[in-house]
């Protein structure tokens, strides 16, 4: 039985993306036109109560973040679409920009609404070019039916888009490198000495969200907080996009309602695993995400269970790896990953993953010592506590997890007769 | 670094960039793409670095930050069309090196290489959300995946305008 | 002002909202470790040193958290002790390990915390940046290898002086501090002021070293050394030595120059008054001919080197006047070699600076008489320290000597050359007795004096008011020259300097130059002009005789070959073909 709902999703592939006709058809902007008549305060408490929360992998309460931003004055105030989606193994804002774009531009109009702001980008990464024009005249169309422009729909707000490239930088998916970059420097991630909602882009205002997060609103609002509600578990409510991929027959991005098992993610939707082979450890939530083994495949999938066992939703990816797959080389792919991306400002996280890929490279090639097992988890931790920006944070969380839940795997990769330097 | 011959048609397209930007300094990383993707070299030149630094009034050092930070701006020339293999988490897991060994036979070249009539480079790249038709490699703006061994020679060809 | 209470370590303490946890800590008389932070520069929060737990289980730093009330602080936890120590092994294991050799050894930041965490080899790896050292210019030298990446080069390039040669660049493994397109800075528009050299908490900046060159001069008996010390050096190098900024430690200076053998010891401040007789001549008389003004101050290289980089239109502004490092140089091949009856071949010249740009000016191919170089050697304050230091001279204790003449004899005008408004005031000091042909009552010019970027003045030169301003730090010689540049300018005369503060705020000296210790040296300078016999320029009978003697009239025909210079606008590539410039070659000039 196939768990997959269809509220945030429901119009991917049902209208020509290029249509704005079509969009209306399926009731495209009736949840602008209905956010017009709740006003901000309400869409602020609805938003709580639906307990939206950042869709990017922060987390963060989407409805005490427009809150935040609603209080502050300002003649010129940005929202942001955070549509950089540089995490390994997600790819469901490309399904969002590709099949339904007009609920993305909604989100943000409401979003901008809500706060007051007056100014929109959507920054989309270097690598979904050839998504970048379509989202353009998205925009265009929108802009011709007065839902962007001067006095949306009689409601005096004032609100425009503009689409924004990234250029291959990772760490541009951290919301203080993002803004860097719009400004026209390298993205190397900004020391908040003032929350962003007060000084962000241009040093003004600005509120960050992710592209699903912001296409999450419409559905919400349309079809009642209520409804919407019953989907999910006590503290993990509604639904979530994941992008389920790697080892399994059926990878792509599916909607499902938090709660549902791993086990019913990986077998049900992505019809198990390829070539009939076992299931050995998942991912979750892209590069920066715990690993989980077989063992653990019944927890439920949502923000509590999966905190409880070290783990999060982050992006929403799942990554799914079969026997085949030895765990020390799998991490080897991800440290490369960190190591590429890193934005080198900062000791932890530039000199830590310098080492890391040493010692890690040595588990790969069975040349470990005993030390460099107690070395690598130091300096993991060190990375985790002191770097500058969550990507050095959380760029030790699989070799961390990985030590956890796989530790003879390791030990296998040691050679006794070597010593460390 | 070679020396590039900066010619008045570039700049004209160049000033015509800045144009469409209103010379606004704040886009310089976008506008540096689209310079980019006028320079058969798909690369940044110093000469063109400094013009545009002048022009946004930006220092070159800065300009210089902007262009070795970014992986889709080039500070070396490459070839006309850049093959980008993807290595990350769930390409490994669905065997990019298939994928590797076809386009290093059909380009008879190894990977970081470029093609002797510069007409290719070959290079990995990190993730660009195909892991759903993994394993996938792009080719300039486009990208490919759920590949077989015909299908890339096929894209190959087009490139070559076969 | 609301205030907080907060606990650190067990500690109670109560300070203003907004205060960081760093701050705070210092209150109850504990110094959280830190490397990248500076006084003078905006917070970073880079190296991640001065990390505190402020929740169980969680770390943030304390240059940039500010205290929140009820804030239960941990400097000394496990965690935190922990993960500082994993933070330094991390440099360490990127760092070469050559303390002993190094120019920084028992003064770089880094060496400090080391000791104060007992640091002791670490399981990692050494991987060292193996990237070359750029020694291709006389001022500074980087080497990369030791760079931490703090960034306090970078704000002082790109903010405090507006140049923005440095910047940070590539990613990851590869991030690096450089100039555009990894370049040398021989080949950039550097001005060599060496602002980055005082900053920079460890060995990667540095002053180029001379003393070799110096020492060599010293051994060789046919050379008749002679060394000449600037203004700002009297009140600051005692700090290498322990004593206080601003301490007066001129006497000991000329002494230990002594114990080191040089010949002579001459005042800067000499020719510094001779700057004052040919500039403030040449002041006049383009207020009264009609000349380019306003005219601005040359004695500063690092400014000299902005000016022809970035606003070569705007070269005839300049004061033709070389600085006083340099009429010191011409002199002593020309007038001084007479009247010893000495070959110039036979006489070294050394000069002592806060500057690290002098020994580019040095080296200029204007910068010669005759076919001799005016100036043979300069050497920061930072590198005589090191050769007193050498020498086993026990500096704070030796017996005070004064200095030869005839380049002894010097006024209160002269040594405040060392600070920023002192060339504007020492000028004003003799134009306005000259034009006016009346005494000055108060020859302390309060306007133009402290540490305000730019400072103005209105002088009244009988019935003329005549406007005049001041700048430090090339960001502000920016705004000036904007103004000039849009003819908005109603200066008559503008004194730049291109350091913070003045020369007393150099590249060159000691290291730990904050804007307090600049405040503390400024007021050591203005304290000797005050108790100087003699604070005129015009009054100096050294400097009277000088004309009488030799140079005839100032802006004369003779002044006008040896005291004077021309400029010319800089490009990024520089030809330092010419140093290898031969003596013999140049005698068959003139």
């Amino acid at each position: 039985m196939n768990r997959t709902v269809n509220i945030i999703s429901k119009n991917f592939k049902k209208y020509n993306p290029e249509s704005i006709e079509e969009y209306l058809e399926l009731g495209g902007f009736e949840a602008l036109k209905k956010a017009i008549e709740m006003g901000p305060q309400e869409i602020i408490s609805t938003l709580k109560t639906s307990g939206l929360k950042g869709r990017g992998g922060a987390a963060f309460s989407t409805g005490r973040k427009w809150e935040y931003s609603a209080n502050v004055k300002g003649d010129k105030k940005f929202i942001i679409c955070n549509a950089d989606e540089g995490e390994p193994a997600t790819f469901k804002d490309r399904y969002l920009l590709e099949y339904d774009p007009f609920k993305v531009i909604e989100g943000m109009i409401i979003a901008a609404y809500t706060t007051g702001s007056t100014d929109g980008y959507i920054y989309i990464r270097e690598e979904y070019k050839y998504l970048h024009n379509k989202v353009r005249k998205a925009i265009e169309l929108a802009e011709k039916h007065g839902f962007l422009g001067k006095n949306i729909l009689g409601s005096g707000l004032n609100f425009n888009i503009k689409v924004v490239s990234g250029a291959g930088a990772y760490v541009c998916g951290e919301s203080t490198a993002l803004i860097e970059s719009i400004e026209g420097k390298s993205g190397r991630p900004r020391l908040k000495l003032t929350r962003t909602s007060k000084q962000g882009l241009f040093g003004l205002p600005t509120l960050v969200n992710n592209v699903e997060t912001l296409a999450a609103v419409p559905p919400i609002l349309e079809m009642g907080v209520e409804e919407y509600i019953k989907y999910g578990t006590h503290t993990s409510k509604g639904t979530k996009l994941i992008s389920l991929c790697g080892n399994v027959n059926k990878p792509g991005a599916y909607e499902v309602p938090f709660g549902i098992t791993l086990r019913e993610i990986i077998y049900d939707i992505g019809g198990g695993i390829k070539d009939g082979k076992q299931l050995k450890f998942l991912q979750l939530g892209g590069a920066s995400g715990a690993i989980i083994p077989a063992k653990l495949i019944d927890i439920k999938y949502c923000y509590e269970d999966l905190e409880e066992h070290g783990a999060s939703v982050g992006s929403g990816a799942i990554l799914v790896a079969d026997e085949t797959n030895k765990v020390t080389h799998f991490l080897k792919s991800v440290q490369d990953f960190f190591i590429h991306e890193s934005c080198g400002k900062c000791t932890p996280c530039r000199e830590g993953n310098r080492q890391l890929t040493k010692i890690i490279n040595r588990f790969v090639t069975g040349n470990a010592s005993v030390e460099d097992l107690k070395t690598v988890e130091k300096f993991a931790n060190v990375m985790k506590y002191a770097s500058f920006c969550g990507l050095g944070q959380t760029a030790p969380t699989a070799l961390l997890t990985a030590i956890k839940y796989f530790p003879v795997e390791f030990y296998q990769q040691i050679d006794r007769i070597r010593k460390t330097s | 670094m070679d020396k590039f011959k900066v010619d008045q048609e570039l700049i004209a397209k160049i000033d015509r960039i800045l144009e469409s930007y209103d010379y606004d300094d704040n886009s310089v990383v976008n506008i540096l793409l689209e310079i980019q993707s006028h320079i058969p070299e798909n690369y940044i030149p110093e000469e063109v670095a400094k013009y545009v630094g002048i022009e946004l009034g930006i220092p070159t050092s800065k300009v210089y930050d902007v262009i070795t930070f970014f992986s889709a701006i080039n500070d070396k020339p490459k070839g006309r069309h850049v093959v980008q293999l993807c290595k990350s988490s769930v390409c490994r897991l669905n065997k990019y090196q298939t994928i590797r060994d076809v386009l290093e036979e059909e380009l008879k070249i190894k990977m970081g290489e470029t093609t002797k009539d510069g007409q290719f480079t070959l290079q990995y790249s990190t993730c660009f959300g195909a892991c759903d038709i993994s394993p996938a490699f792009r080719i300039d703006d486009k990208v490919y995946g759920n590949l077989t061994k015909g299908k890339i020679k096929e894209i190959i060809n087009t490139y070559r305008g076969l | 002002m609301k205030n907080c209470t907060i606990t650190i370590d067990n500690k109670e303490v109560t300070v203003p909202e907004g205060t960081s946890i760093l701050e705070a800590a210092k209150k109850v008389s504990i110094n959280i470790p830190t490397l990248c932070n500076h006084p003078d520069q905006t917070v970073k929060a880079n190296c991640r040193i001065c990390l505190v737990e402020t929740k169980p289980g969680k770390l943030e730093t304390a240059c940039s958290t500010k205290v929140r009330d009820g804030m239960t602080i941990n400097t000394v936890s496990k965690l935190v002790r922990d993960t500082q120590r994993g933070v330094l092994e991390l440099i360490l294991a990127n760092h070469p390990q050559d303390c002993l050799k190094c120019i920084r050894n028992g003064k770089c930041e880094l060496q400090k915390l080391c000791e104060m965490f007992h640091i002791s080899k670490s399981n990692l790896e050494d991987e060292i940046d193996a990237l070359e050292k750029d020694e291709s210019n006389p001022s500074i030298v980087r080497d990369h290898s030791k760079c931490i990446k703090c960034n306090r080069c970078i704000e002082v390039c790109q903010e405090v002086q507006g140049v923005s040669i440095l910047s940070h660049a590539h990613r990851s493994t590869k991030y690096c501090i450089t100039p555009a397109f990894e370049k040398k800075l021989v080949n950039t528009l550097c001005v060599f002021c060496g602002q980055c050299t005082s900053v920079c908490p460890v060995g990667a900046l540095y002053e180029k070293d001379d003393t070799e060159k110096v020492w060599n001069a010293l051994y060789n008996d046919n050379l008749h050394v002679i060394v000449q010390i600037a203004p700002a050096v009297r009140v600051s190098i005692g700090e290498e030595f322990g004593a206080k900024p601003g301490t007066k430690v001129t006497g000991k200076v000329v002494a230990a120059l002594r114990r080191l053998g040089f010949d002579k010891v001459f005042d800067t401040d000499f020719t510094a008054d001779l700057t004052i007789m040919e500039e403030g001549h040449e002041l006049l008389d383009r207020i009264n001919r009609g000349g380019t003004l306003p005219m601005i101050t040359s004695c500063s290289p690092g400014w000299i080197n902005y000016i022809e980089g970035f606003y070569p239109q705007l070269l005839d502004h300049l004061s033709s006047c070389k600085s006083p490092q340099q009429m010191f140089g011409a002199l002593s091949k020309t007038y001084y070699a007479k009247k010893l009856d000495l070959d110039p071949s036979q006489i070294f010249t050394v000069s002592i600076m806060p500057c690290t740009a002098k020994k580019y000016e040095a080296e200029r191919k204007e910068m010669s008489s005759y076919g001799y170089r005016d100036v043979d050697a300069v050497l920061t304050t930072r590198e005589l320290a090191r050769m007193i230091k050498s020498a086993s001279i026990d500096f704070l204790n030796i017996e005070e000597e004064n200095f030869d003449e005839p380049f002894g004899i010097t006024t209160g005008a002269g040594v405040i050359f060392g600070v920023t408004g002192g060339v504007m005031e020492a000028a004003l000091r003799t134009v306005y007795e000259v034009v006016t042909e009346h005494e000055l009552e108060n020859l302390d010019f309060m306007d133009v004096r402290g540490l305000e970027g730019i400072k103005e003045a209105t002088v009244d030169l009988n019935g003329t008011p005549i406007k005049v301003a001041v700048a430090h730090g090339l960001s502000n010689a920016k705004k000036i020259l904007n103004q000039i540049n849009e003819g908005k300018s109603d200066y008559t005369f503008i004194e730049v300097m291109c350091c913070p503060g003045g020369c007393i705020g150099g590249g060159g000296q000691p290291i730990g130059s904050t804007m307090k210790v600049r405040e503390e040296r400024i007021k050591g300078i203005y304290d000797v002009d005050k108790v100087m016999p003699l604070r005129k320029s015009h009054e100096n009978p050294a400097v009277k005789e000088l004309y009488e003697e030799f140079l005839g009239q100032p802006l004369g025909k003779i002044s006008h070959k040896l005291l004077h210079t021309t400029y010319s606008p800089r490009s990024e590539k520089i030809d330092f073909d010419y140093l290898q410039w031969n003596n013999e070659i140049a005698l068959t000039e003139e």
